[in-house]
């Protein structure tokens, strides 16, 4: 069997190669990212003082919403004609091929992040600091969610109702993700203390979820 | 095969929680006494605690019954684990419930956003995702193994909800009992307790019962595959006597006309 | 005497709750192509996945290169090589992506994507092109190519010559051929009988889910 590290870079390079190809996330996720920010605006009425201090939970949520497509995006491309037995008989191992498809998820969600920081910059006028804090909490975040999706995509894989039912799975689980980057982007924003506890929260459950992920693949492919 | 859930055992257990329910409601409502600051609605304890430790009984039934089933494809604990998740989302909404109902007597609010009541929901929710899970999975192997993995992430979940009271302050109240001793005392704990084996009962009557359904589900699952099984090898029997049974002797390079026993399906490539 | 490739002992297999599989006995000797025939229904394509080790066994005993199917799955699959229905291919990648990936991800010993593509004399212009630009005959010869790639010790081919020309036909014959006298074994599920009797040593006959 081939090592987990060459598992996972190789399939890296699969599915990144599959978006730059189809253009999915720059072509469809980003725009819809935007379109949402937009949709915030509007909803909270353009009151500057009100959008600012929301911030973070607005980039948060967004972030959540679209990682929801991403994962089932990442999902649909093993659940092409035939792909999943190929790589059942392949000699890759499970585990690196689910950290090989949530590092890619991580690449895609770190595109649309930075789009969004400047969407965010822009349109609701809060000016971004705390740089080291910010990126630190903002990376594990992103591990979290791109690990939990990418299990949430498997989980579901094949079923009739799994498009529905992804979400519904994983957002729930992710709630200490999203209040964790949100305090933590709040504390690194705004200058206040305790940013690197909830960093540190979001890092916890990236490391779960990257755990049970790798564990389950193997199994959850056969299922599928 | 019995087509009945109910046994000598759960009709004891019956007896029992009712009884229990009979003599708990005098005690809750009338004997004990109010509490100094938050008056008769304390005595929203005897319901919402006892509901919130059947919750998590449930969870941990869920997750052992994953493990089982993950490390033993063990059968029995998958119907447990499908049992119990079904039950925690009843106690989960009853936790829910009472503690709205409760918050809205003691601070004016039936939610607030804190982190225990918060991750209660989110475990509810999972709870009920576990249900949708596998009620969306029509195979029977895949339905076990995909809500195992789902129910080994409710553990860490149930443990964020029990320890969030430590970790964030928040409104909910600090655990009554714990390790320095009970706050309340005398019949107030005796009721308190009483409640607890009650609600535990009821939860094991509930989970005897949904056990029982799921095994007979199981057992007509297995006939099924049976009858199936003796159908196909009837058919192929059938098959090759209805047919000429000709000898394919490829040596003797003796074309064979396959002849379709459905005759709608054409031969030749897809 | 060469312990068989495959061996099948009432071999159960469900797909829900029918018995795709109803308690099948084959054995396949090494060397041998074998002739997979019997009507629409009869289990012909779960034999297949069967042996590939991507459906698990209910009852019964399943031992395939020397290895348990039941215990050992993991590593009955690097060794064999299965030309299903469904092409098996990432249709956002080209040619060339695919067979890279698929290359690499048999370790080594397998062929180059070049040499893959060659053996199915597949046009180098297409090697850029996406797969689901493909003609169904032409991801055909792409998914062959992906089969012989990874030089596997069992080929388990189910239809391999739907969709494809004469000529490709041929080459598929060729490619099968040179694999077995290398050492290989192959079992091919086809409603050709003409071609298949050609191409096989002997036919085993699968109706209701067992071998006759």
């Amino acid at each position: 069997m081939i090592s987990v590290l060459r598992s996972a870079s190789l399939v890296l390079r699969k599915d990144l190669l599959a978006e730059w190809r189809s253009r999915v996330v720059v072509g469809q996720i980003l725009p819809f990212s935007i379109v949402l920010l937009l949709v915030f605006g509007f909803a909270l009425d353009p009151d500057r003082q009100v959008l600012e201090a929301a911030t973070p939970g607005l980039f948060w949520i967004t972030v959540l919403l679209v990682s929801m497509i991403a994962a089932q995006r990442s999902a649909a491309i093993e659940a092409g004609d035939g792909a999943t037995d190929g790589l059942r008989l392949s000699g890759l191992d499970p585990a690196g091929i689910f950290i090989g498809k949530t590092l890619a998820v991580v690449v895609q969600l770190v595109l649309l992040e930075v789009v969004l920081a400047l969407g965010v910059t822009v349109l609701f006028g809060r000016e971004l600091g705390g740089w080291l804090l910010l990126v630190t909490a903002t990376g594990l975040a992103t591990i979290a969610i791109a690990a939990a999706g990418t299990l949430g995509g498997t989980l579901t894989q094949g079923l009739a109702a799994g498009q529905t039912l992804l979400p519904v799975l994983v957002l729930p689980a992710l709630v200490p993700v999203l209040l964790g980057a949100t305090q933590a982007w709040e504390a690194a924003l705004s200058g206040q203390d305790g940013g690197w506890g909830w960093a540190g929260m979001c890092g916890v459950v990236a490391v779960l979820a990257l755990l049970l992920g790798a564990a389950s693949y193997g199994s959850l492919l056969d299922e599928g | 095969m019995d087509s009945t859930t109910g046994s000598k055992a759960t009709r004891l257990m019956g007896i029992f929680v009712l009884l229990g329910t009979a003599l708990a409601l005098p005690m809750a409502l009338a004997w004990t006494g109010r509490d100094v600051t938050q008056g008769d609605a304390v005595r929203f304890i005897y319901l919402h605690v006892p509901a919130a430790w059947t919750m998590y009984l449930s969870v941990f039934a869920v997750f052992i019954g994953s493990v089982m089933w993950l490390r033993r494809r063990s059968v029995f604990w998958d119907m447990v684990a499908e049992a119990a998740s079904e039950i925690g989302v009843v106690f989960a909404l009853l936790v829910l419930v009472t503690g709205a109902l409760w918050g809205n007597l003691t601070w004016g609010t039936y939610w607030e956003w804190d982190a225990r009541m918060t991750s209660t929901a989110v475990l509810t929710i999972l709870l009920a995702g576990h249900v949708a899970l596998r009620q969306a999975t029509p195979d029977v192997d895949g339905r076990a193994t995909r809500s195992a993995w789902l129910g080994l992430a409710l553990l860490p979940n149930a443990i964020i909800v029990h320890y969030a009271v430590d970790w964030w302050r928040g409104l909910h109240q600090e655990a009554t009992i714990g390790p320095t001793g009970a706050e309340i005392q005398d019949l107030q704990l005796f009721t308190w307790m009483f409640s607890a084996v009650i609600m535990t009962t009821a939860w094991a009557w509930l989970m005897t019962h949904r056990f029982r359904v799921g095994f007979l589900a199981r057992q007509l699952d297995v006939g099924g595959v049976s009858t199936a099984l003796a159908e196909r090898r009837a058919e192929a029997d059938r098959t090759w006597v209805d047919q000429v049974d000709r000898a394919d002797d490829l040596d003797a390079a003796t074309p064979v006309q396959a002849t379709p026993v459905h005759r709608s399906a054409p031969e030749g490539g897809a | 005497m060469e312990a068989p490739v495959v061996e099948l002992e009432q071999a159960v297999v469900l797909a829900g709750r029918f018995p795709a599989l109803a308690g099948l006995d084959l054995e396949v000797g090494q060397g041998e192509v074998v002739l997979v025939r019997g009507p629409n229904g009869a289990g012909k394509s779960t034999l297949l996945r069967l042996c590939a080790g991507l459906t698990p066994l209910k009852s019964g005993k399943a031992r395939v290169l020397g290895h348990d199917l039941a215990a050992d799955t993991a590593a009955v699959r690097p060794l064999v090589g299965l030309l299903g229905h469904a092409s098996a291919l990432y249709e956002d990648l080209t040619v060339e992506d695919n067979l890279t990936f698929w290359s690499r991800s048999a370790g080594p010993g397998a062929l180059s994507p070049a040499e893959a593509l060659e053996l199915m004399q597949v046009e180098p212009r297409l090697a850029t092109v996406e797969v689901r630009r493909l003609s169904a005959g032409q991801r055909r010869r792409v998914s062959i190519s992906v089969v012989a790639l990874r030089r596997p010790r069992l080929w388990l081919l189910d239809e391999p010559h739907a969709g494809l020309d004469a000529q490709a036909r041929d080459l598929l014959d060729g490619v099968v051929r040179s694999a077995v006298d290398a050492g290989a074994t192959a079992m091919v599920v086809s409603h050709e009988l003409d071609r298949a009797h050609a191409l096989a040593d002997r036919s085993v006959a699968i109706v209701g889910g067992m071998a006759r």
